[in-house]
């Protein structure tokens, strides 16, 4: 279908871009890699006044660096150049991993980062690990910039705390050093969403767990994490049915997303085995 | 309000006077008449409307032209060169790489794209590189074996994305849809 009407610009520097978002951010949708918006927009479920293409940023939004024990990501870096990165493979594979198995090719090459994680799409698949990597977002505006969580930022189903008159400009988490991490997903045959995903990251020493973040894609309207999985998987042994037994039940009481991919009990069943097999995943690596 | 987009498709640079919501798959089949670029799903999952832009693989539905003002992009159109057929156009000819054939011009665009970054992929690699992309006559196995032939029979070392053709004058505009 062909998208409604709209007003298209495209600034061509960081401070025009804000500016434009100041003056008429309540009426106007961002546009990056356009792989989140296009396909609403084609749908008429988005019909921004609008459009500020932020193709001018390219060059300065797209990177991934190492600063101090920060890695750094630019907001329109995309998924295809993260799944390349060799700064990423060595510290922070699970993001690779993740990257390769979002959408397929085509989409990689196009969808940004920061356009994943301002969708909020609750069956994307960056935001949870994201979320299991303790990341934070940086918000800029013309007054200024702020840093949110990740834990706090993704507010429901295509919701985020950011402002209208924000663009999320990079993302940030400390490497996770010494500690395993692996992303493992039920995916869509057809579109390659998550119907649920499970991004791992864990501690281990003389063969037992001592820390862990599990972050679910799917299984909800946000991006969650659970205190009783994470503090139960403290202290168990790394063999299969030790870390079963710990992820049984894990998103039992759960509000879960519900559609023709699968019923709320079939989403929190999956999550029990996806957490199982990315925990698995990583301690194999 | 109508906006100018300057793009080259297969070596040709075209001017045209576009709606800023005009995606580029209608760019190229309704307002330069390139009808190889087959529109799918129009929900960015079928693939049926690969095209590569700066080399880079993109489902043209997904993109407005507006977006790719100044971009170089190669359409099935582009790829035989001087009545020859492409290594994967002709791997496809010979393995019997389609049955209906709707799927085909995205099919091999973006085989184009997988052998351009990975010369000898793996019969895994192969199927996880066209994931994108959907058969509805489930004719896959054939589509593999050609993307297999192209990559045994191609000019090993030579990028799989052919070289546009010396730049030629835009053609007589052909009148827009109304």
């Amino acid at each position: 279908m062909i998208p409604s009407a709209f007003d298209y610009s495209t600034p061509a520097s960081l401070d025009e871009v804000l500016q434009l978002l100041a003056e008429e951010g309540e009426n106007s949708k961002v546009l990056a890699g356009g792989h989140s918006l296009i396909p609403a927009m084609r749908l008429r479920l988005a019909q921004p006044e609008k459009i500020i293409d932020i193709k001018a940023l390219r060059p300065q939004l797209s990177y991934i660096k190492e600063e101090g024990d920060l890695i750094k990501i630019g907001a329109m870096t995309t998924y295809y150049q993260i799944e390349t990165s060799d700064l990423l493979k060595e510290k922070a594979p699970i993001l690779p991993e993740a990257a390769s198995v979002i959408g397929d090719v085509q989409v990689r090459n196009w969808g940004t980062v920061g356009g994943s994680l301002v969708h909020a799409d609750p069956s994307s698949d960056l935001p949870s690990v994201m979320l299991a990597l303790d990341a934070e977002v940086v918000l800029k505006s013309t007054k200024g910039e702020r840093v949110e969580p990740v834990s706090s930022f993704f507010a429901g189903i295509l919701q985020t705390t950011i402002e209208p008159d924000e663009l999320l400009v990079e993302i940030r988490f400390k490497a996770p050093g010494g500690k395993k991490s692996s992303y493992k997903k039920l995916p869509n045959k057809a579109s390659h969403y998550s119907v649920v995903g499970a991004a791992a990251v864990v501690g281990v020493a003389d063969g037992k767990i001592t820390d862990a973040a599990v972050a679910f894609s799917g299984l909800a309207e946000i991006p969650m994490r659970f205190d009783a999985l994470e503090q139960k998987l403290v202290g168990v042994a790394t063999d299969e049915a030790s870390i079963a037994e710990a992820c049984k039940g894990c998103a039992s009481g759960v509000d879960a997303l519900e559609d023709l991919h699968g019923s709320q009990d079939y989403r929190r069943a999956m999550a029990d085995v996806f957490a199982k097999r990315a925990i698995l995943a990583a301690l194999s690596k | 309000m109508k906006q100018t987009v300057k793009l080259t498709v297969n070596g040709t640079t075209y001017e045209r006077d576009v709606e800023p919501r005009t995606l580029l798959v209608h760019f190229l089949r309704d307002t330069l008449g390139l009808t190889g670029t087959h529109i799918g799903c129009d929900t960015s999952q079928c693939g049926a409307c690969t095209v590569l832009v700066d080399g880079q693989s993109l489902k043209s539905c997904t993109a407005f032209a507006v977006q790719l003002d100044g971009a170089n992009i190669t359409t099935i159109e582009g790829l035989a060169k001087d009545g020859e057929l492409h290594p994967v156009q002709q791997g496809f000819w010979e393995m019997h790489g389609l049955q209906c054939g709707y799927c085909t011009p995205g099919m091999i665009m973006q085989s184009v794209q997988l052998l351009d970054r990975n010369a000898n992929p793996t019969e895994e690699e192969i199927r996880h590189g066209i994931e994108g992309n959907l058969c509805r006559c489930t004719g896959y196995q054939n589509i593999v074996k050609s993307i297999q032939w192209a990559a045994k029979n191609k000019n090993q070392g030579a990028s799989a994305i052919p070289e546009a053709d010396a730049p030629q004058v835009d053609p007589k505009p052909i009148a827009p849809v109304p």
